[in-house]
Order: structure tokens, then C-alpha cells, then sequence
């Protein structure tokens, strides 16, 4: 016995569904927003001056790359609409590029600091003192999860790009094409506020 | 409930709020690199803030939307900040 | 025999579809299905849980050792209290009832997302079985509580990983249900039946989905800590990296508290069914209860801390979380009001589930009062971590959501089933386990109050006498419950059959067979009147 018939595709139905998931991803990285708000607290010289060791350039470099990427998935849903279907598939190809781009240069970003024996649990962090290794042990956590969300989000775009490709989404049916977009816009929104408490914080 | 499936935004829209995104970052930058004191924060959030409103409203689609889901982002957001001020009620006052 | 006059359709149970035997039921997408498949694994991680406190029980009959060692009973404690705790209360309701019964009280034919549904069951028994897997890998079971408290939940050498990656698991199950409730609500209603025709437990699944999705992310991403803090070293809560252990619990109860109202508002809304029809009246005061249910859910969130009255907080904190507590004992206070009210100039019909209703009222409103009492802050410094705690959570959380399961269960049972129950057995067993469930836990108040610490092996001589009816008590209770549920599981052969209607109830349920078809309906109803609609 598999699903129940259902009479009609209820796509207001789907969005909401959709929302309701993107209120726990914030709720999720709202509790180490907690944990960030209280330790910058307790420690604001320490974090001030960890923040320098971070790249702005990067950092900046990165925020631009999701925000494009945010503009060129929005764009596919145009796209879609007006039946360009070639259009909405370079669009979303481009979304995806992008999005590899922003992990390689995390990887870089990252590797940068592991190289220097900066990363958590480390002794050599430990020695620094409380506040850095609150720091750089939020920064690993929240950017990681950060990127394992984006991960997430490039296996969606992937797969709907497929259904696009196959004409499942089409200018009548495109509800799943817009739900892959809200959960890439909300990577892009956590990161939009990950940026000024790691990098500009100086 | 439907009245988005009609709603199309055209390309430039997305274009010119890319442009205006892209400049509230390059902003917020300079900003901090000038030294505010503790209002460098504040105003580097503000500017989050401002930028997460465009991208909500017209990436996200809620300004087209039924007011309902603007409503119940509002609600999480605000949720999220008295928990966020409730603790620190602790951490400020021992 | 499932069939009715009129209706062609074959029951849920009978339902043929792809899938043949046991995989008909655990690759089913049908609400009521997937109702049964919780109901089942639920009843099976009770009796674990139970078992569990009845041998914490007799441990304690006497000081000293007298059945386990205390490593074993710091394990037994820790066990208990994951299980009933993620696994039994907070599902609990909606999981089992609000499964089987939110489409069918809305009048539709399922749930929004049918395979979330079923996916939802699918976590739930993969992160239970996470737990019970930590039982017997590792270094020795989990040792540290239900509450993991840090630091000691990242420096003991007990196998926490699997515990509290399976409480991570547990999470996704409920987000999901609570998620799939709020869209159905939403969008799935019958024709007519507006917000305020909704019957009271669908709208207690509403304010409890809520609650479910936007509280338990944040245990979510605090379990991930714990294991970030135990794999990586990160510091989080670590004092000697500059951690504060107590941001551990803030973050920890930011979810368990408004967990507890996962835990009571279904239960309030299922004693909300069974009250007017069983009273044959309409429910007193409808709005002022789905106000209530809103309001509890909302001030829920904000007095967490009253966990943590002597951990340390600072003053500020220490009274704006105790004012806040007292604020929503009210809105509680208010629902027990229009029950009662209702009950008033009724004509009762003396059946099972509204006895359980009855007794709810009773150990709902001792353990609600004797919440004030902890959320008191110059009585709490005494109470706390004293098996007054202990009497006031049992109280509340069993006899709150333990008590209206029962009721629901009872209630529901001809419908779900087909048949009817013994009533006789259902009101013995009822008598016997409220008798031990008294017995048990009235006396822990006792002990709190005269200073017998809570999760400890051993206890001075002073508490013996208490104890010993106390854990009297559990095995009277245990035997109670062993009736109640073999005369459920019995009268599933030998129960008489059951009309759609057996209780003159007047919501959607009472209008389709027993049990129902696997599309509930055979036309989608259109709703002209309020859900209590007597006279």
C-alpha cells in the first residue's frame, strides 16, 4: 500500500512545507548564534583581535560569490516562467559553479589555519587562551555546518536541474525549482550574517 | 492564494538588487575598517540586516506572498532575539 | 465485518495495496498506519522504560546495595529518562492519536506529506535504537542523565556518542511531525470548517507543531556540541578552555522546557475530546482553550531557567524567569476551569475514558501546583534536585501525558480496532495503577521535603520507611498497568464489536466506521457547525 490518491497538486502547500523547514535551519544556527553572542561577550578583546587573522578579502570575495549565486537561482524561476528552460539550466549551472567556487575557497581559508596548527582541540590554539579558542572554535562550527549546508543545497539544485533537463519542472509545475531556491537563499542569508561576526569585527 | 503563479519578476529586478546588495557589502566593509568603537557592530548588523531584507523579500518572494509567511518570519526572527536576550540577561548581570 | 452499510471500502487493516505482510505496514505511507506502527514501537519502548524504573524502584526499597551496583543504577536512571523522555512522552500524542486522528477530525484523507510521514517513523526508530545500542558498546552505558549536563557528559568515559547522536535522530522525527501537522492544519481543513469549527486536539496539534518545530532544532544543534565537544575538543563548555558549563543547560532546557508542553497541550487537547462527550455537552469556554493552548505554547519558551535556579545565574535572570513561570500557570489554570465548567449540570456517562479524564484533573492540577512551589525561588533552594522534583514531574509529565494517553487510548480504541474493550478489566486495572501511581509517587514529596537528593544509589536511614511505600507503590502500579494493557491487547479477540458511534461523540471521527476505511471517507464532509455541536 503505497500513498494515498491525491485529487489535485497543492503547491501552496509544498512552499509552506518549505518555509516551515527553513524556520528550523534558522532556529538551528540560532543556538550557536547564542553561543557566539554570549563568548564575544565574555571575551571581546580576544575575539576582536582573532578576527584580524582573518582574510577580509576572502571573506568579502565569498559573501559577493553567494549573493550572485542567490541572483542567478532567482533568476532560473523567471526563467522557468517564460519557458526558457535552456536559459534556466545555465542559470542554475551557474549557481552551482558558484557555489563550488565559495567551498574551494573555504577550503583554502581553512587550510590556511590547519597549517598553522589553528583549528579545534588543537594544543597550540589551547596555549593562545580562552577567547581564541572560543573563536576559531566557533568559526570551524559555524562555517563548517555552513558548508555542509551548502553541500546540501548543491545535491538539490542538482537533482532539480535534472527534473528541469527532463521537463518534470516546467512553466506549470516549477513549485520544486522554488523550493531549491529558498533553501540556497537561506545559506546565503546565515552567511550574510556570518561575515561581519567573523571578519568585520575589527 | 495563487496570485504568484501569475507574478513574473523580470531580470533586471534581480540584476539591480544584486547591485545593491554587492554595494551594501562593499559598505559594510569599509565601515569596519574604520574604527567605531563598539558601534562598528552595530552598524556592520544593521547592514546584514538591511541586505537579508532583500533577499527575503524579493529573492525569497515574500513581498509577493501571502502576508502570513512574512508574518511567521518575523515571528521566528523576533523569537530568536528574546531567547538571545533572555540569556544574555544572565551572562550581563553575574 | 470492517464493512458498514453503505460502505464498500475495506478497513485500513484490511486495505490491500503493493506491499504484502509486514511490509504493507512498515512501507506504508497511511496515517493511520504509520498511527499504529508509533503506537506499537512506542508501547514496547514503555515497557522498556518502565521496567527500567521499576528496578530503579526496588534498588531503592532499601539503603545500600540491594539489587545493582551504582554504576548500574546511574545507567538504569540515565536509560529511563532518555527513553520516556524522547521516546515515549514527547511523540507520544501526536505521534500515536494525532496521526491516526488530525486528517480524519479535519476531514481529510491524509496527512499533507504522506512519506515525510512515514520517514518520520523510520527516524524515530532508528534514534531509539541508537540509544539502546550505547547500552552495550563502548565503555559502558551512558551515565550522565537524560540531560547530559556538561562537563561530566564530555569527560565520562560512558558511551554517549551513540545516546545522544540517537537523540539528534529522535529530533528530525519530531520536527518532521510537527511540520506535516501545521501544513495539514493548514491547507488540508474540510469545506467549512473554519479555525474556529477546528475541534480542540487538532488545534493542541497545532500549537504543539510549533513548539516542535521551532524548539527542538536548538537541542539539535546543542547534542552536536556535546559530540563536537567530546571528538574535537572545541571548548564550548569546557571551563578549562574557557567554556561555561552553565550555557550547556540554558541551551539544553531553551528546548526541554518548551518540550514539556510537546508533551502536555496534545494530552490537554485529547482530555478536550473526551470531556463534553462524555458529558454530552458542549465543551465550556472553546475559544478561551484554544487561546490558552496559544498562550502556553508562546510563554513556554521564555522560562527555561527555572531549571537552573541554583546553578548560578545571575539575579536578574533568577527573577524574571520565576515571574515568567508563575505567568504561565495561567492560561493552564484557565483549561481546568472549563473542563470542570463543563462537567457542571452535565448528564455523565460513567465510562473508562472519562474516568482517566477525572483522574488527570487530579494529578494534573498536584503536579502543576506543586511546579509553583519550584518555581518559587526561596522554596526552590531547598527542592531542588530532591525527589520533590522527581514527585513533580511524574506527576505532571505521567500523570499528565500518562493519563490522557490512556484516556486516549481508551476513548479511541473502537474506533482504531473495531472493537470494543472490557470495561470492567479497564476500570480494575485504572483503580489499581492510580492506587500505586499515588502510593509512589505522593510519598516522594515527603522525601524531597525532608531532603532526600534525587539520581542518588544510596540514602540515609531517615528515608527508608518512606521509600519502602514508595517502592511498594511502583510494583502496585506496574501491576496496574500490566492489566490495563493486556485487557487492550485481549479485547482485540474477544471484545465485542464496535459501532461508528459508541460514545454519542460528535466530531468527524464518530461518522465514519470502525475502524475506518483507508481513505477515511467516502466523500470529503462539508462542515456547517461548531465540533461539539450537543442539543
Amino acid at each position: 500500500m503505497s500513498t494515498i490518491l491525491v485529487t489535485h497538486r497543492d503547491d501552496l502547500a509544498s512552499k509552506t512545507g518549505m518555509w516551515l523547514f527553513l524556520f528550523t535551519e534558522m532556529l538551528l544556527f540560532g543556538g550557536l548564534f547564542i553561543v557566539y553572542s554570549v563568548y564575544r561577550y565574555r571575551n571581546p578583546v580576544s575575539f576582536h583581535l582573532a578576527a584580524k587573522e582573518l582574510s577580509v578579502f576572502i571573506g568579502t570575495l565569498n559573501t559577493i560569490i553567494l549573493l550572485v549565486s542567490s541572483t542567478t537561482i532567482a533568476m532560473s524561476i523567471t526563467a522557468i516562467q517564460k519557458k526558457n528552460k535552456k536559459l534556466a539550466l545555465l542559470l542554475l549551472g551557474t549557481t552551482v559553479i558558484l557555489g563550488i567556487a565559495f567551498l574551494v575557497n573555504k577550503y583554502f581559508e581553512w587550510g590556511e589555519h590547519i597549517k598553522e596548527h589553528i583549528y579545534p582541540g588543537s594544543s597550540v590554539l589551547a596555549l593562545r587562551g580562552h577567547g581564541d579558542v572560543l573563536f576559531y572554535g566557533l568559526y570551524f562550527f559555524m562555517t563548517g555546518l555552513h558548508a555542509l549546508h551548502i553541500i546540501i543545497g548543491l545535491v538539490f539544485i542538482l537533482v532539480i536541474a535534472t527534473s528541469v533537463y527532463r521537463n518534470k519542472i516546467n512553466s506549470e509545475n516549477y513549485v520544486l525549482l522554488e523550493n531549491s531556491g529558498l533553501y540556497w537563499h537561506l545559506v546565503d542569508l546565515i552567511w550574510i550574517f556570518l561575515f561581519p561576526l567573523f571578519y568585520l569585527i575589527t | 492564494m495563487e496570485n504568484e503563479k501569475n507574478h513574473i519578476i523580470p531580470y533586471k529586478t534581480f540584476l539591480y538588487v544584486l547591485a545593491g546588495l554587492i554595494a551594501l557589502t562593499l559598505t559594510s566593509v569599509t565601515l569596519t575598517q574604520i574604527s567605531l568603537g563598539t558601534l562598528t557592530v552595530t552598524i556592520a548588523l544593521i547592514i546584514a540586516a538591511i541586505k537579508s531584507s532583500f533577499v527575503l523579500r524579493i529573492f525569497m518572494h515574500l513581498k509577493f506572498e501571502n502576508k502570513m509567511f512574512s508574518r511567521a518570519v518575523i515571528g521566528v526572527i523576533l523569537l530568536l532575539c528574546a531567547v538571545i536576550t533572555i540569556t544574555l540577561l544572565d551572562y550581563l548581570n553575574r | 465485518m470492517s464493512t458498514q452499510i453503505g460502505f464498500e471500502q475495506p478497513s485500513y487493516l484490511e486495505y490491500k495495496g503493493k506491499y504484502k505482510g509486514i511490509f504493507s505496514w512498515i512501507l506504508s505511507t497511511d496515517h493511520k498506519r504509520i498511527a499504529i506502527l508509533y503506537l506499537f514501537s512506542l508501547l514496547s519502548f514503555f515497557a522498556i522504560g518502565a521496567t527500567l524504573g521499576l528496578l530503579m524502584k526496588i534498588e531503592l526499597i532499601a539503603p545500600g546495595k540491594t539489587i545493582m551496583t551504582a554504576q548500574t543504577y546511574n545507567a538504569f536512571f540515565t536509560l529511563h529518562g532518555i527513553i520516556m523522555i524522547f521516546a515515549v512522552v514527547i511523540p507520544g500524542l501526536p505521534a500515536v492519536f494525532g496521526n491516526f486522528f488530525l486528517p480524519i477530525m479535519i476531514g481529510a484523507k491524509d496527512v499533507a506529506f504522506p512519506k515525510l510521514n512515514l520517514l518520520s517513523w523510520y527516524f524515530y526508530v532508528t534514534g531509539v535504537s541508537l540509544v539502546l545500542i550505547s547500552q552495550f558498546t563502548g565503555q559502558g552505558p551512558p551515565d550522565t542523565g537524560w540531560t547530559f549536563y556538561a562537563p561530566y557528559s564530555f569527560r565520562t568515559t560512558g558511551n554517549m556518542l551513540p545516546a545522544v547522536f540517537g537523540a539528534f535522530v529522535l529530533g528530525f522525527s519530531s520536527i518532521l511531525t510537527g511540520l506535516n501537522f501545521l501544513v495539514t492544519i493548514h491547507r488540508m481543513r474540510a469545506p467549512g470548517m473554519t479555525w474556529m469549527r477546528m475541534p480542540l486536539f487538532p488545534w493542541t496539534l497545532y500549537a504543539t507543531g510549533w513548539v516542535q518545530l521551532l524548539a527542538t532544532p536548538i537541542i539539535g544543534i546543542t547534542l552536536l556540541m556535546i559530540i563536537a565537544e567530546r571528538t574535537l575538543h572545541i571548548g564550548f563548555f569546557d571551563p578549562t578552555l574557557g567554556g561555561d558549563p552553565l550555557l550547556y543547560q540554558h541551551l539544553f532546557w531553551t528546548y526541554s522546557h518548551p518540550a514539556v508542553y510537546i508533551m502536555i497541550l496534545p494530552a490537554m487537547g485529547a482530555i478536550s475530546e473526551i470531556i463534553p462527550t462524555f458529558c454530552h455537552k458542549t465543551i465550556f469556554g472553546y475559544k478561551f482553550i484554544v487561546a490558552s493552548s496559544i498562550a502556553i505554547a508562546f510563554v513556554g519558551y521564555f522560562i527555561w531557567g527555572h531549571h537552573m535556579f541554583t546553578s548560578g545565574m545571575s539575579g536578574t535572570a533568577l527573577y524574571t524567569f520565576s515571574l515568567l513561570t508563575f505567568i504561565v500557570a495561567i492560561p493552564s489554570a484557565v483549561k481546568v476551569f472549563n473542563w470542570i465548567s463543563t462537567m457542571h449540570k452535565a448528564s455523565i456517562d460513567l465510562q473508562t475514558p472519562f474516568f482517566w479524564a477525572v483522574g488527570f484533573l487530579f494529578v494534573f492540577m498536584i503536579g502543576g501546583f506543586s511546579g509553583l512551589i519550584l518555581g518559587s525561588l526561596a522554596t526552590d533552594i531547598h527542592l531542588h534536585n530532591t525527589h520533590f522534583v522527581v514527585a513533580h514531574f511524574h506527576f505532571i509529565v505521567f500523570g499528565g501525558t500518562g493519563y490522557a494517553f490512556f484516556g486516549a487510548m481508551h476513548y479511541w480504541y473502537p474506533k482504531i480496532t473495531g472493537k470494543m474493550y472490557d470495561s470492567r478489566w479497564a476500570n480494575t486495572g485504572l483503580v489499581i495503577f492510580f492506587a500505586g501511581f499515588i502510593t509512589l509517587y505522593g510519598e516522594m514529596f515527603f522525601l524531597g521535603m525532608k531532603g532526600m537528593p534525587r539520581r542518588y544509589y544510596d540514602y540515609d536511614e531517615i528515608f527508608h520507611t518512606g521509600n519502602i511505600f514508595s517502592s511498594l507503590g511502583a510494583i502496585v502500579m506496574y501491576f496496574g498497568l500490566a492489566v490495563i494493557i493486556l485487557n487492550l491487547i485481549s479485547s482485540l479477540r474477544n471484545g465485542a464489536k464496535a459501532p461508528a458511534d459508541p460514545w454519542g461523540g460528535k466530531t468527524l471521527e464518530w461518522t465514519i466506521p470502525s475502524p475506518p476505511p483507508t481513505e477515511n471517507f467516502e466523500e470529503i464532509p462539508v462542515v456547517t457547525k461548531g465540533p461539539y455541536d450537543y442539543k
